[in-house]
């Protein structure tokens, strides 16, 4: 880890800075769910990245597993005027 | 706007007719579900909406399935990027429209795109909590 930014520091081309970097990567920590490690202030950026990956990969998962479960909810049932009521209260 | 899209959607899925096989109607809402992420107003300046959505169009043509398109990107190749953390390869894959991004942007981008993600998941759980009691 050590190494790759002590070569971004010799880079003088890059105009983004180590510090700009370190802040998007503590932003993307703080956005992750609380089990995966948000109150750890000592976690590299390689750790932030990984869980980052693990939970997008959660996340794509449970989109599968709810659109199957949607689905056979829409097999079912017919619509049914209380449904209907429950779709028009989620919508105010 | 993401919720309203995407109840529109399962709507006109519902209303079919003949009714759609089981594993067709999975994907037609997998579909609408990401298409309702790449709607929703705040992420449609976003590169990851824009990526999605066309990915997502591309997969709606059934005749283009076997073509092979290839795009002549002039972005830096993936194998000269040491400045980077390895796991950023990875990261690129997950994000739509990952690929081309520099560095920072990516970062962003992520931020972004699980947070519209995320709003997406509660959303469907939301419904078949409340279709299911």
């Amino acid at each position: 880890m050590s190494s790759w930014r002590s070569r971004s520091r010799q880079s003088n081309s890059s105009r983004i800075s180590e510090e700009q970097i370190n802040d998007l990567v503590s932003k993307l920590q703080m956005i992750l769910p609380e089990t995966r490690i948000r109150n750890n202030d000592r976690v590299s950026s390689a750790r932030v990245l990984q869980e980052t990956c693990n939970y997008i990969k959660s996340l794509h998962r449970e989109v599968d597993d709810l659109s199957e479960r949607l689905a056979e909810l829409l097999e079912t049932t017919d619509m049914t005027s209380s449904q209907a009521a429950i779709i028009r209260s989620l919508l105010m | 706007m993401q919720a309203l899209h995407f109840l529109q959607a399962l709507a006109r899925i519902a209303r079919a007719a003949p009714k759609p096989a089981h594993s067709a109607r999975t994907r037609q809402i997998r579909h609408a579900a990401y298409a309702s992420m790449a709607h929703s107003s705040r992420s449609s300046r976003r590169t990851w909406s824009r990526a999605l959505l066309h990915r997502l169009r591309q997969r709606q043509r059934p005749g283009r399935l076997l073509t092979v398109r290839r795009r002549v990107r002039i972005v830096t190749p993936i194998t000269s990027r040491p400045e980077e953390p390895a796991r950023a390869e990875t990261l690129r894959q997950l994000v739509p429209g990952g690929r081309g991004m520099e560095y920072c942007n990516l970062l962003e981008e992520t931020a972004d795109y699980v947070q519209c993600l995320r709003a997406q998941v509660q959303l469907m759980q939301t419904l078949l909590d409340a279709f299911s009691s």
